[in-house]
């Protein structure tokens, strides 16, 4: 993806007026303040107590009283997708700030100094690629055991030669700017030109990629916790109710469509989200729509 | 009068609310060249773009174009694409993008040819051949299998005019075909279309900002402004008159020559530059001294500067103190900068290029002087040395007397304050994220004392007026700015910390000539005042002419010919200026020339 | 062009030498031994002393390494600890279900992307467009085994057109074979294919911006013979990227989709291997997909060489 970053500062008022009337920015917005309030709210209340299994109530349909309907155990799986948003948004979280905080650093650092250090540096982060999330989780999981900070890790360790890229790649295409010349011939130093210039000018190319990296590793983190290497039990995870549904598909679909919903929606939202900056921000890919 | 060609009668064209062209006319006959000359956002390439149907999506085009008796508003995407290419050509602005990077340039030769004739492959690459050999590519060092990359800028120009003529289209549009040249290409690129057009009797619509340009090539010329035509008519009548006030400013800023060395007139359209160009064009066919710029007094250097400029003192005697010493402000010593050469293998490369090769020169303090030569010399390599953002490879380059080669940022802190750059692009040159007045004071970081914010922003105000602009501007954003005012915060930056030296990467050439003229004045009204040393890259010899006293033509990484403006432009002695001398576009001997042609 | 070439060789090589470091360490530190582990707890301490002198686990590191890499390039990946079969018969076993299927979703994935991303570029703004667009902008949100499950419901389950799971093997037929690998490869190709229109779409779209999209306009050449002839060819870098990408995504997939449907793939080996602790086996497939995920991306560097000439005349 390439954004181009020459981007006008915009007065602040004119930005919101100009998000708010971009469609996938409004809803995207709309779908994370909810999926976020829906994970907030589940700290102080749920529909049910998730934690008292009500056998007598088990693998019920939607109904008013439950509206997603109930699991194997009798619990109501609003309650557990409110709970398991956390967990979702947690770890995908955690991951992109592992993998902005290591990765941003590293490829600005790159593009600054070039040469053998960029090199090197390239060349690890292709290393880093050859593993994906899941095997380096394969790996992790095999030497820790699983849990739901083996997923932060692996995702978190994916998202940094992902981050790494985006931010040299940005960065180089500031670095011949005449502007950046500009600050040199002021005696500014590699570290002032990259904290006052590049950074703010690669800011909004790095927010768009967050928006996506973190919209991925929630379905990286479902996708784990489905086979086990995630969040594990009593902790509820989006994936471990869908691997739960998988069995009593032909008799309780609802197990598995709602928490699936969850998924899609929250993801949706995101990269309706990273679209609505991107265009915003980027005259020229809104003029390509 | 005979039958248009191109007939356009009452062209409005809107893109979204915005009103791009009010109600044009322009006509070409057959084999007429017509020149459309306008400044930026006049809407001459939009007026091209109509013609050729190829403008952007929200445009709405109203009014009449008739081409060869056909309705072109009207016509269908089949009709035009019959036309385009067959019998209507374009040439655009910038050849280095003109060109698709993954063909070959014999396939994008042939493609035009076979779309419109049908003809087999290998017929059409014949005839590619032929064309690519007729734009001066011949075969044995362009063969059709040549990407574009493998290709110069002025080459592939040639490749995009072979595209264009391929077929003998009746009518050749050329959007600025040489803006993006050197000046020796320009008059390459320039005299290859006129043959092509005399050849096949082609009408031309040559687009171009340059008046020069314009009136060397074009039987007729239509002047637009802000969408609208301001005049049209016969080039020789339409220059020589100068009836409409716009053809006048226009005239006079092409040819414009500001007053050295006189305390301000900041703004344009002073009272020298009242005479009339035809009136000085009068001069010019008269006598050898062709140009106004004669003000300038020739002096070798370094300078006696003692005629009728001594009283004004600012020169004779820079206002600095401390200057003490008598040896130049600049001094560079056989400098060279190698580029490792191209890749051959895995372990080979080619041999070093040099960049810049064994390069001296020194400057005086107070001095304007001019670096010109063709795109591609090593004139801004050494530029970027002298403002020690690159190493030469050897030699060594001394700023005030104390050397600037292979030192640290601390230790240059010194130097960097009293030597200030300003370049090419008003756009690129400031962060679009920083307002004016951290952008302006940026270079301030260089002091030994840090300024206080108030004092920082009693500076940045104060640099702000020196270049005409006031001190609302300091918290606005720089796309708030023209390009103009753009190059005019350019050079507060570049005098906020009071430089003894301001190196100048081509300041005037992206701007329109009205904007070039205004800060060419502010340059030589900033000389004058503060007494600072100037080193001008450029590649166009009428800015050198203007307002530098020495120049130093360089070609291939080499100081070629050196010595007094004047003395250089009008009597050239290498190859290499003589080059530059003859290819330089010139208002007064094409205007001389006209009239000749045309009575 | 050889120096390009020899190049990207070099980089994959070293890549993948660091990556077979980077494997082998992390299961060197992992807690447990593994001599132990085969014999059980009843063996003696000088059985379990016997076997690690046989499995070389008393070598220093560096001889361990060098024996374990040395003995990947022969394609001896070891014994497995709890089958007690050499790991490459169960990979070989087990790879005739993954690759396949890793190749037929990459395959459907492209067929869908090409043609959709085309179909939208040159469709920009109408109905169209925007009805493939936001179909893809929800493709792209799906997880894969969720849509799996999906598909078993409503194909499976209800329907009954194909099985719910399990595989027939190659032995009883190329079709049954293939029956089986449908609906895991649909599951695993749809969400891709989103990205990969999307991809697509905005690819060419940048290039259709470009000058010399409009030098061929000026040539006379109609709209929709730019896009194929023009802007196609220039577009396919950023998709053959995102493509090298997604095949790392796609194996990794199959990890989870075989659990899905219950294939006896390489994912459900390394899963059960995990619960085991069979090391060996974890360590000798993760090694492999790595190695798999380099070579593609070789193949994408090389085919780069081969869309854009500029990469071939440079280094």
């Amino acid at each position: 993806m390439t954004l181009h970053t020459d981007v006008p500062e915009e007065r602040l008022t004119d930005l919101i007026g100009k998000a708010l009337a971009n469609r996938s920015f409004f809803v995207g917005l709309l779908i994370a303040l909810a999926v976020a309030g829906a994970a907030l709210l589940s700290f102080v209340w749920t529909p049910y107590d998730v934690a008292r299994l009500v056998i007598s109530d088990k693998q019920q349909a939607p109904s008013w009283a439950h509206w997603f309907g109930t699991d194997h155990f009798g619990r109501d799986i609003l309650s557990m997708i409110m709970l398991g948003a956390r967990n979702s948004i947690a770890v995908a979280l955690v991951a992109v700030g592992i993998g902005m905080g290591i990765g941003v650093p590293l490829g600005c650092l790159a593009a600054a100094r070039g040469g053998l250090l960029d090199e090197a540096l390239m060349r690890l982060n292709d290393l880093v690629f050859a593993f994906p999330a899941l095997l380096s989780a394969i790996m992790i999981t095999a030497i820790f055991g699983p849990g739901a900070v083996n997923a932060i890790i692996a995702i978190g360790i994916f998202n940094v030669p992902v981050f790494a890229r985006v931010a040299r790649a940005g960065a180089l295409s500031i670095w011949p700017r005449e502007f950046i010349l500009a600050a040199r011939a002021a005696g500014k130093g590699q570290t002032a030109i990259t904290l006052e210039h590049i950074l703010p000018n690669i800011a909004t190319l790095l927010m768009v990629q967050g928006t996506i990296q973190f919209a991925l590793g929630i379905l990286a983190e479902a996708g784990l916790s489905y086979i086990g290497l995630g969040a594990q039990p009593p902790m509820p995870s989006w994936g471990r109710m869908l691997f739960e549904a998988q069995t009593r598909m032909a008799v309780a679909p609802w197990m598995a469509i709602f928490p699936g919903m969850a998924i899609v929606v929250t993801v949706l939202g995101l990269n309706l989200l990273g679209d609505g900056i991107a265009d915003i921000i980027d005259p020229k890919a809104r003029r390509q729509r | 009068m005979t039958a248009s060609l191109l007939d356009i009668r009452d062209l409005s064209l809107n893109i979204g609310d915005h009103p791009i062209l009010k109600g044009v006319d322009l006509s070409i006959a057959p084999g007429e060249v017509m020149g459309l000359v306008g400044e930026s956002g006049s809407g001459k390439s939009m007026t091209a773009l109509t013609v050729m149907r190829l403008l952007p999506f929200a445009a709405q085009a109203s009014g009449n174009v008739r081409f060869d008796g056909i309705d072109l508003i009207a016509a269908t995407e089949d009709q035009m694409c019959a036309l385009r290419g067959d019998d209507i050509g374009m040439v655009f602005q910038e050849p280095m993008t003109a060109l698709n990077p993954v063909k070959t340039i014999g396939e994008q030769v042939a493609e035009g040819i076979r779309v419109h004739t049908g003809a087999a492959r290998a017929e059409a690459e014949e005839r590619a051949r032929k064309m690519l050999d007729r734009v001066g590519l011949p075969a044995e060092k362009f063969p059709l299998s040549r990407y574009p990359h493998e290709l110069s800028g002025g080459q592939r120009q040639r490749v995009v005019i072979a595209i264009a003529c391929a077929l003998k289209p009746k009518l050749l549009i050329a959007d600025e075909p040489t803006t993006a040249l050197d000046v020796v290409l320009q008059k390459q690129i320039l005299e290859l279309l006129k043959d092509l057009v005399r050849e096949n009797r082609m009408g031309l619509l040559l687009i171009s900002h340059d008046l020069a340009v314009v009136t060397e090539m074009a039987d007729r010329i239509t002047i637009l402004r802000h969408g609208e035509v301001m005049e049209e008519g016969e080039t020789a009548r339409v220059l020589s008159e100068q009836v409409h006030p716009y053809t006048r400013q226009l005239a006079q800023a092409s040819m414009h020559v500001p007053k050295r060395g006189v305390l301000p007139s900041p703004l344009w359209g002073g009272s020298a530059n009242d005479r009339s160009a035809a009136e000085i064009v009068r001069r010019g066919e008269g006598g050898g001294d062709i140009h106004p710029s004669s003000k300038t007094e020739p002096s070798s250097p370094p300078p006696p500067r003692l005629d009728h400029f001594a009283s004004q003192s600012a020169l004779a005697d820079p206002p600095h103190k401390g200057e003490g010493k008598d040896g130049p402000l600049l001094a560079v010593k056989s400098v060279s900068r190698l580029y490792p050469g191209r890749r051959l293998s895995l372990f080979r490369r080619d041999t070093p290029v040099h960049a810049v090769d064994d390069v001296s020169l020194s400057i005086a303090p107070g001095r304007s002087v001019a670096l010109v030569g063709r795109s591609g010399c090593g004139k801004s390599t050494l530029a970027r040395m002298i403002l020690a953002l690159d190493r030469p490879t050897s030699g060594e380059i001394r700023f005030r007397g104390e050397t600037v080669t292979g030192k640290g940022e601390a230790e240059l802190k010194a130097a960097r304050r009293d030597m200030q750059v300003v370049f090419q692009d008003p756009y690129g040159s400031f962060d679009p994220r920083q307002k004016v007045e951290r952008l302006v004071t940026e270079p301030l970081h260089l002091m030994e004392k840090k300024p206080s914010r108030a004092e920082r922003r009693e500076m940045a105000t104060h640099a702000l007026t020196e270049v005409g602009l006031s001190a609302s501007d300091l918290d606005k954003y720089p796309h708030e700015f023209s390009g103009g005012q753009r190059q005019r915060l350019s050079i507060a930056r570049a005098i906020i910390t009071r430089p003894k030296l301001v190196v100048a990467d081509e300041p005037v050439s992206a701007l329109d000539v009205s904007i070039r003229a205004q800060i060419l004045d502010l340059f030589a009204d900033l000389n004058g005042r503060l007494g600072v040393a100037y080193l001008f890259i450029t590649h166009d010899l009428t800015v050198a002419r203007a307002i530098t006293d020495d120049v130093l033509v360089m070609h291939e990484g080499r100081i070629v010919e050196r010595g007094a403006t004047k003395e250089v432009l009008d009597r050239p002695q290498s190859q290499a200026a003589r080059a530059l001398v003859e290819a330089a576009p010139d208002l007064h001997r094409a205007i001389a020339r006209k009239m000749q042609e045309q009575g | 062009m050889t120096a390009y070439l020899l190049k990207r060789l070099v980089i994959a090589a070293i890549t993948l030498v660091l990556a077979s470091m980077v494997v082998f360490a992390v299961l060197e530190i992992v807690p447990g031994d593994p001599a132990r582990l085969m014999l059980g707890m009843n063996a003696s301490a000088e059985q379990v002393e016997l076997l690690r002198s046989q499995l070389g686990l008393n070598d220093p590191l560096a001889l361990r390494y060098l024996h374990w890499a040395g003995g990947l390039l022969h394609l001896d990946f070891g014994r497995s600890y709890t089958y007690s079969v050499p790991v490459l018969d169960l990979v070989r076993e087990r790879g005739v279900v993954s690759l396949p299927l890793a190749l037929i979703a990459l395959a459907l994935s492209t067929v869908i992307a090409i043609p959709v991303g085309l179909y939208s570029a040159s469709r920009r703004g109408h109905a169209g467009d925007a009805v493939a667009m936001g179909a893809a902008q929800v493709g792209v949100a799906v997880p894969n085994f969720w849509f799996a499950l999906l598909l078993i419901y409503c194909f499976a389950v209800w329907l009954r057109w194909v099985p719910a799971g399990g595989f027939a093997g190659w032995g009883a037929g190329i079709w049954p074979a293939l029956k089986s690998l449908i609906l895991p490869a649909i599951a695993l190709a749809l969400p891709q294919a989103a990205i990969l229109a999307r991809v697509t779409r905005q690819a060419l779209l940048e290039v259709l911006s470009e000058d010399y999209i409009r030098t061929a306009r000026a040539k006379g050449m109609p709209y929709r013979a730019v896009l194929w002839r023009h802007a196609l060819r220039n577009a396919l870098i950023p998709v053959l990227t995102i493509m090298g990408l997604q095949f790392a995504f796609l194996l990794a997939g199959t990890v989870i989709i075989e659990n899905v449907f219950y294939l006896p793939g390489l994912g459900r080996l390394v899963i059960q291997a995990i619960a085991q602790r069979d090391l060996i086996v974890v360590e000798s497939v993760v090694m492999l997909l790595v190695a798999a995920v380099i070579a593609i991306n070789l193949i994408v560097d090389l085919s780069y060489a081969v869309v854009d000439p500029r990469l071939r005349s440079r280094e």
